[in-house]
C-alpha cells in the first residue's frame, strides 16, 4: 500500500487531485482512498489531502502520518508548513517549482528522493490559470509509477468536459519533464 | 506559575471553555493564506471607503490622509475589495513565490 | 453487480436514496452531511427521480415535514448530523410512536459546545431512548446497502417504525472510495413500493398523533417497545434477503478473528475497519485478540452479542462518547447492564476515545489493548487525554 500527502492552498484543488488519483485507481481495479484534511473550507489556506492506493482492500480509516510520497502543489508552502514532516525514509518528495532541485534540497535541508517540476508554467500555458493540481498529477504518475498514465484518461473526462484535453496535455507535459533525482 | 498560551492538559481547559483573552483572533496571522495582494493607486481613489467596509476579514484601515490600505497581517487577498472599488484603484497583483 | 466505482460516501448515500424510489425529501444541511443534502437536491432538481424535496428551513422542520408526509402514505428521507440531530430530539420520539417509517442519514459528528464539526457518536447516542431502529455503517458500500435496507426495513408490516442509519462525519462522508452501486432493476426487485397500515386522507378521516391518558400511557409504550424488540426478526430476515439477491452479508453483531480470543476489542461505525488491522497485527504477534462489530444499536441485539463473545474474558469496548456524571461511555453502560446476571460474563473495560474527531490509528487500538490488560479497576477512562 503507498500513502500520499499532499500539500496546497484551499482553492488550489489538492482535493480534486487526491479525488482523481483515487478515481483512477479504482478504474484500474486497484482499492483507495482520497480524502482531505477534514475542516471548514478555507480559499487560501494551507490545506492538506491524502491518498492512499492498494492492490488490496484498504481497511485503515485513520490519518496518514508517515506518508511514503509528499507532493507539494504550491512552494509558497515551503518554509511555513514542515512539507517533510513523517516522509518515511526512501519516501520520494515531489515539487511544483521554478528552481533547481539543488535549491531546495538546501532550503529544506533534504536529501531523499526528489522529483521537481514547473508545474504552475506548464498550467498557465496549457489552461491559462496557474492552477497546478492536474499538471503535477502528471510528475506523480511518472515519479512513482503508481498508476498506469492512462487510467486518468476517464475521470479527467468526467470531471473537466470541455476542458478536459487541455488538462491532459497539461498532466503529459508534466510526465514527460518531471526530473527525478535520488 | 507561567499563564499557558492555550490550555493542553484537561485541567488546564478554562470553565466552559471560556477566552479571557479579548481580541485573541489577532494572533492568528492569516496574512500567508494569501496568494494575491492588493495594490492601491490613491491617483483614482475617491477616498468613500466602500473597501474598508466590504473587507471581509476586517482588516482595511483608513491613513491620516483619508485614503486606505489592508494590513498584510491578515489579509487573505480575497479580492473583494478590488471588485467592490467604484473608481477601480485597487489592482489584485500575484504573490512573489 | 456493478464494477466497482469511486465516488463520495456522502453523494453516494445521496445516490442510493436516489434508486429508492422516494416521494418526499427534507432536508436541512449541515457539515458534514451536507453533500448528502446538496447531492439528493441535485438528483430531484434534474428530474432523475420524481420526488418533492421540501427545503426547509430548520432540522425541526425536516423531521416534522417527514412525519407528516410519511403520514399521508409517502415514502420518506431526511438526512442530518450533530447539532441538527439534537434539534430533531423532541420530534423523534413522536415520529417512532405513530410507527412512522421516516428513514433518516446521520453523519456522526460531535455535539456542542464547544463547537466541533468533526467525528465522534456523542450525537446518535443521546437518541438512543427515541424508540427509532439505530444503525451504523462501517464503510461506504455499507453505506449503500444499508440506506437501500432501510426502507425496506422501516416501511415492512412488521416493523413500522423509523430507522436511523449512521456513517461517521468526514471519515465516511468525505471518503472517496472504491464502492458498487445495484442497478435500479436490482433495487427495484428488492424494495417493493410502501404499502401504508395507514394514511391521512379526507376520504377516509382518521386521526394520527393524538393525545394519551395516564390510564392507557404505560400500555401504549409498551406496544412500542415490543414492536421495536420484535422488529429485530424482520431486520434479520430483510439482511438475508439482501444477501441471497446480492451477496454481501449483514448481521447485527459481526465478528472478525473471535475464534479462541480470549481478549476482544468492541466497535461502532468506522474505526472497525481501522480496529481490525489491529487485531491481524496482534493475531501476527500471537496474541488471541479477537474484535467484535455492533451494526444494529437499536433494538440491542443481545443474544447475539452473547454469542459473539464466548469464551471472551475480556471485552475492551470503544466508546465514541460519554454520558457525563454517569457510568461512563453508553456502549459499555448498556453491556454491563444487560450481561450483570450472566455468570461467564468478561472483565469490561470502557475506553472513552476518538472524540470531536481524535484520529484514531492502529497503534493506538494496539495501545489499548495492552492498558486494557493492565487495568485494575472498572473505572472508564478517556484514551489519550493529556493530564
Amino acid at each position: 500500500m503507498i500513502e500520499v500527502r499532499w500539500h496546497g492552498r484551499g482553492g488550489q484543488g489538492a482535493v480534486t487531485s487526491v479525488e482523481l488519483l483515487a478515481l483512477a485507481a479504482i478504474e484500474e481495479g486497484k482499492y483507495a482512498q482520497g480524502f482531505p484534511a477534514f475542516g471548514p473550507e478555507r480559499r487560501g489556506a494551507p490545506v492538506m489531502a491524502y491518498n492512499r492506493i492498494s492492490e488490496k482492500p484498504i481497511k485503515i480509516r485513520s490519518g496518514i502520518y508517515h506518508p511514503d510520497v509528499v507532493v507539494v502543489l504550491d512552494p509558497s508552502l515551503i518554509g511555513l508548513v514542515n512539507v517533510t514532516d513523517g516522509l518515511k525514509p526512501g519516501g520520494l518528495l515531489v515539487i511544483n517549482t521554478a528552481k533547481p532541485a539543488k535549491d531546495l534540497r538546501d532550503k529544506l535541508k533534504y536529501t531523499g528522493n526528489l522529483a521537481t517540476v514547473d508545474a504552475t508554467h506548464i498550467a498557465r500555458e496549457e489552461l491559462g490559470v496557474p492552477i497546478a493540481n492536474t499538471t503535477m498529477i502528471g510528475a506523480v504518475l511518472k515519479a512513482t509509477k503508481v498508476l498506469k498514465f492512462e487510467s486518468l484518461d476517464a475521470p479527467i473526462e468526467e470531471r473537466f468536459g470541455r476542458i478536459a484535453a487541455r488538462n491532459k496535455k497539461a498532466l503529459k507535459r508534466a510526465y514527460d519533464n518531471v526530473k527525478i533525482a535520488k | 506559575m507561567k499563564q499557558k498560551k492555550w490550555p493542553e492538559a484537561w485541567h488546564e481547559v478554562t470553565p466552559g471553555c471560556m477566552v479571557f483573552t479579548p481580541g485573541s483572533a489577532s494572533t492568528y496571522k492569516t496574512g500567508s493564506w494569501r496568494a494575491q495582494r492588493p495594490i492601491y493607486d490613491n491617483k483614482k481613489c475617491i477616498k468613500c471607503g466602500i473597501c474598508y467596509l466590504f473587507c471581509p476579514e476586517g482588516c482595511i484601515s483608513e491613513t491620516a490622509e483619508g485614503f486606505f490600505e489592508a494590513n498584510l497581517d491578515y489579509c487573505k487577498g480575497c479580492g473583494i475589495c478590488a471588485h467592490e472599488c467604484w473608481p477601480q484603484a485597487i489592482a489584485m497583483i500575484e504573490e512573489e513565490v | 453487480m456493478g464494477k466497482r466505482i469511486g465516488m463520495e460516501v456522502g453523494i453516494a448515500a445521496a445516490e442510493a436514496v436516489g434508486l429508492c424510489n422516494i416521494d418526499v425529501a427534507a432536508v436541512y444541511p449541515i457539515t458534514p452531511q451536507s453533500h448528502i443534502a446538496e447531492h439528493l437536491s441535485d438528483i430531484v432538481h434534474d428530474g432523475r427521480i420524481d420526488a418533492e424535496f421540501i427545503t426547509v428551513e430548520s432540522e425541526h422542520s425536516s423531521i416534522s415535514a417527514c412525519a407528516g408526509a410519511s403520514a399521508t402514505g409517502a415514502r420518506v428521507y431526511t438526512a442530518t448530523s450533530s447539532q441538527g440531530l439534537m434539534y430533531m430530539h423532541e420530534i423523534l420520539p413522536i415520529v417512532s410512536a405513530m410507527r412512522l417509517p421516516v428513514v433518516m442519514g446521520n453523519a456522526n459528528r460531535a455535539v456542542s459546545g464547544p463547537l466541533n464539526i468533526w467525528n465522534d457518536h456523542t450525537d446518535i447516542m443521546p437518541q438512543r431512548d427515541s424508540g427509532w431502529i439505530v444503525m451504523h455503517a462501517e464503510n461506504g458500500q455499507e453505506v449503500i446497502d444499508m440506506t437501500i435496507q432501510s426502507f425496506k426495513i422501516a416501511e415492512h408490516a412488521d416493523v413500522m417504525l423509523p430507522t436511523v442509519l449512521n456513517m461517521d462525519g468526514f471519515q465516511l462522508t468525505h471518503m472517496i472510495e472504491p464502492l458498487e452501486f445495484p442497478t435500479q432493476a436490482e433495487v427495484n426487485k428488492f424494495l417493493p413500493d410502501r404499502v401504508p397500515y395507514a394514511t391521512l386522507h379526507p376520504d377516509k378521516p382518521m386521526s394520527m398523533g393524538c393525545f394519551n391518558m395516564p390510564e392507557i400511557f404505560t400500555e401504549t409504550l409498551k406496544a412500542k417497545d415490543t414492536a421495536l424488540i420484535n422488529s429485530k426478526k424482520t431486520i434479520v430476515k430483510i439482511w438475508n434477503e439482501w444477501e441471497k439477491q446480492f451477496g454481501r452479508a449483514y448481521k447485527p453483531v459481526e465478528t472478525y478473528k473471535t475464534k479462541g480470543a480470549d481478549t476482544m476489542i468492541l466497535t461502532m461505525g468506522s474505526m472497525g475497519e481501522t480496529a481490525s488491522v489491529a487485531v491481524d497485527e496482534l493475531r501476527k504477534a500471537g496474541k488471541p485478540i479477537g474484535l467484535v462489530k455492533l451494526r444494529l444499536w437499536r433494538p440491542f441485539p443481545l443474544e447475539e452479542l452473547r454469542m459473539a463473545i464466548k469464551g471472551c474474558k475480556t471485552l475492551i469496548v470503544m466508546d465514541r462518547a460519554v454520558s457525563f456524571g454517569g457510568a461512563g461511555g453508553p456502549m459499555a453502560t448498556e453491556i454491563k447492564s444487560l450481561l450483570f446476571h450472566d455468570k461467564d460474563r468478561p472483565r469490561i473495560v470502557d475506553f472513552i476515545m476518538g472524540l470531536g474527531g481524535r484520529d484514531v490509528t492502529v497503534e493506538n487500538f494496539i495501545d489499548m489493548v495492552m492498558r486494557a490488560g493492565k487495568k485494575k479497576d472498572e473505572s472508564y477512562e478517556y484514551y489519550g487525554v493529556r493530564e
